[in-house]
């Protein structure tokens, strides 16, 4: 595509970069204070790696409380993110003055069932890659109505669209291929990230990514992202997009080997499958927030193992189903009306769709995953999905706490198990405090 | 919050846990409004239920009116605030100061766990600060499990008319000090 060589949007660059230089890479990243937050982002240009820039939100933005964001600020509390629309687009602009460029994209990442205050301050701000969906963002991160997010997201979608000029095309990101984290069979998550995609489409955005979080086995997320390049190119071949990989999104390795191997891992399933961004995770995923430092060793590790990584060839082996699974939830939500949202809300209300462990009032619950004995994410009751599953398994008896956490536990005790050093919390070392203002 | 999502639910928490002479508490368990964060509450609702216990969970983002009104409700004879984003710290000693304004929870057992900062504990003064506000026990991360279990153990239960004998994990008198 034309503008993929010469355009200067988000999607542009990744592709372009990514064609260049190999898989792009980008930290979660957010921090409360401008200062520490622009810190962040030149470290992150600076890598040794092709990167793209975060500016990851804070729960209160996500939740629409702008007045405890104010008095959090005021009390000099510290926050899990950027508060974009409390600091405001000319703090924001200021910001990322310098920083953001033509081979350095930035995007915001959130987690709101409600984000048109959120789209507008990055708009003003003069950014225009954001992510989310109006599934991924409502059922795992709110108790708001499917429904009230499903409108949400279309005035989000139509403005983003609307900022749209000849050397804008905004960008927005499916975050379907998450779902809850951990404990979703692929094929569940392959078909909610397309679904979403279809949804930006038909509310006009046209550069596109979907998403896929990796899971709890190599093959299978092969197989995943796979079906994921498959149906994206069946159903929106007119779409400018790539496929973003997220390294796990669940209970994280405590260990730094663990960790680090966890993510090396991601960073070949991205680069096997094709993928054009991984979006990675750090040593201190599992115990808070990590410094700026962590992030970008996070980033040049991955890039170093993706270098060393080549791309599929052949034809995957082992094909279990998965794009037919997908397949078949995507055409049957699709069949319930030719307005995507509309789809969505009646395909939950049935539990055509239905994430397994997610408590949110419109999830009908019937559904539940599991990792079976090869490591791989199966369907342990399949409630109202319009699958067929082979392997059901039906347990009468409830899960107990112990065993809750086995499964959830399942990646980290894998890859901590080999770690040299024992279990430790990584030692808060952040050298780049508010004291050495970059401004 | 859909109850439909967690097993476990009614069957065990409706009938005793056979060796537990222990008596049912009314438990909420809650997260705060800014935080969406779930599997935690699903892990907490299954190990009180598994010690013989009612759950009601409120799921997440509840917002500050919502676990009062259940309180006012429900008469729950403990809370269990949950909350792992890193704003635990803001956010619950804004629940606890608005529980304890309200005279009819001045006494309510209110605990809050998880992680509560974002910068894993460093410096300490969370938990001190959490306390101070009106929380009867303040819960850092994974280890502090055992030490929660021994807590909710150790409560005394406000309904013992309901016939159950004092439970046997600590002693009778303790038991019912606060009948
Ligand atoms: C899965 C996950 C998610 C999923 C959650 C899906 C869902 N609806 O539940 C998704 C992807 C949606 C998500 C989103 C976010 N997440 Co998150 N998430 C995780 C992750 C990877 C695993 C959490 C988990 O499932 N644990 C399993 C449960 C059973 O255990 P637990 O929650 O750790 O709780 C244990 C203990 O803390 C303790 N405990 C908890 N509560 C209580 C209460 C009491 C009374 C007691 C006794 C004990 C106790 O018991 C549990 C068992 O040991 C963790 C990192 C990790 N641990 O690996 C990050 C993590 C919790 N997330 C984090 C953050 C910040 C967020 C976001 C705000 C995004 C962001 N800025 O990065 C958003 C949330 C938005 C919001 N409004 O709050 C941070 C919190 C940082 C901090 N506190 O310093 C973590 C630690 C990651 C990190 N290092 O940055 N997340």
């Amino acid at each position: 595509m034309e503008g993929d060589l010469v355009g200067r949007s988000f999607g542009d660059v990744v592709r372009r970069r990514a064609a260049t230089h190999g898989l792009v890479v980008q930290p979660r990243m957010g921090f409360a204070d401008p200062a520490r937050m622009r810190a962040g982002l030149v470290a992150t240009r600076g890598a040794r790696a092709a990167t793209a820039g975060t500016i990851t939100l804070d729960s209160y933005t996500r939740v629409g409380d702008h007045e405890s964001v104010r008095l959090a600020l005021r009390r000099g509390d510290d926050l899990n993110g950027f508060p974009i629309v409390g600091h405001g687009p000319d703090a924001t602009a200021a910001m990322i003055d310098g920083v953001a460029g033509p081979d350095f994209p930035i995007q915001v990442r959130h987690g709101s069932p409600d984000p048109r205050h959120i789209v507008a301050a990055l708009l003003a701000s003069g950014l225009d890659a954001t992510e989310g969906g109006p599934v991924s963002y409502c059922l795992p991160y709110s108790r708001t109505p499917l429904r009230d997010a499903v409108d949400n997201w279309a005035r989000t979608c139509e403005a983003l669209a609307g900022a749209r000029t000849p050397e804008r095309e905004p960008h927005l990101e499916t975050f379907g291929g998450c779902m809850m984290g951990q404990l979703c069979p692929p094929a569940l998550l392959v078909a909610l990230s397309v679904l979403e995609g279809l949804f930006f489409w038909q509310h006009g955005v046209r550069d596109i990514s979907f998403s896929y979080a990796q899971q709890t086995n190599a093959a299978q997320d092969e197989e995943a992202v796979a079906a994921l390049h498959r149906l994206a190119g069946e159903l929106l071949p007119q779409a400018r997009s790539h496929v973003v990989v997220y390294t796990y999104m669940g209970v994280f390795p405590r260990t730094e080997q663990g960790a680090l191997r966890l993510l090396g891992d991601s960073a070949r399933l991205a680069v096997r499958t094709g993928a054009r961004r991984l979006i990675v995770k750090t040593t201190a995923e599992a115990f808070r927030i990590p410094t700026v430092a962590e992030n970008v060793t996070a980033l040049e590790y991955a890039a170093r193992v993706a270098a060393d990584e080549f791309r599929a060839e052949a034809p995957l082996v082992g094909e279990t189903g998965l794009h037919e699974q997908a397949k078949s939830i995507v055409d049957a939500v699709l069949e319930l009306s030719d307005d995507v949202g509309a789809a969505l809300v009646a395909a939950f209300a049935r539990g055509c769709l239905d994430v397994p462990y997610c408590l949110h009032p419109d999830n009908a619950g019937r559904t539940r995953g599991y990792v079976d004995g090869s490591g791989r994410l199966r369907w342990k009751r399949i409630g109202g999905l319009p699958i067929r599953e082979t392997a059901e398994v039906i347990s009468g008896r409830p899960m107990s706490a112990a065993e809750l956490i086995d499964a959830l536990s399942y990646v980290e005790l894998k890859y901590d198990a080999g770690a040299l050093t024992p279990a430790r919390r990584p030692a808060l070392i952040e050298k780049t405090t508010v004291k050495e203002r970059v401004s | 919050m859909n109850l439909d999502a967690i097993d476990g639910g009614a069957e065990l928490a409706d009938a005793p846990v056979p060796g537990v002479l222990a008596p049912a508490l009314d438990i909420v368990v809650t997260s705060v409004s800014s935080d969406s964060h779930t599997w935690n509450l699903v892990y907490l609702q299954l190990v009180l239920e598994e010690m013989g216990h009612r759950v009601t969970n409120l799921g997440a983002c509840v917002p500050d009116e919502t676990i009062v009104e259940s309180c006012r409700t429900g008469r729950p004879d403990l809370v269990v605030i949950s909350t792992v984003n890193g704003h635990g710290r803001h956010d619950g000693l804004r629940v606890i100061r608005t529980l304890r304004d309200c005279p009819e929870f001045a006494a309510l057992p209110v605990v809050i766990g998880g992680k509560l900062d974002t910068v894993g504990g460093a410096g300490g003064q969370s938990a001190a600060e959490l306390r101070a506000a009106g929380f009867d026990g303040v819960f850092q991360d994974a280890g502090a499990i055992t030490e929660f279990r021994s807590f909710v153990a150790a409560l005394p239960v406000a309904g013992l008319t309901t016939g159950w004998e004092p439970r046997a994990l600590v002693g009778a008198g303790e038991a019912m000090a606060g009948a």
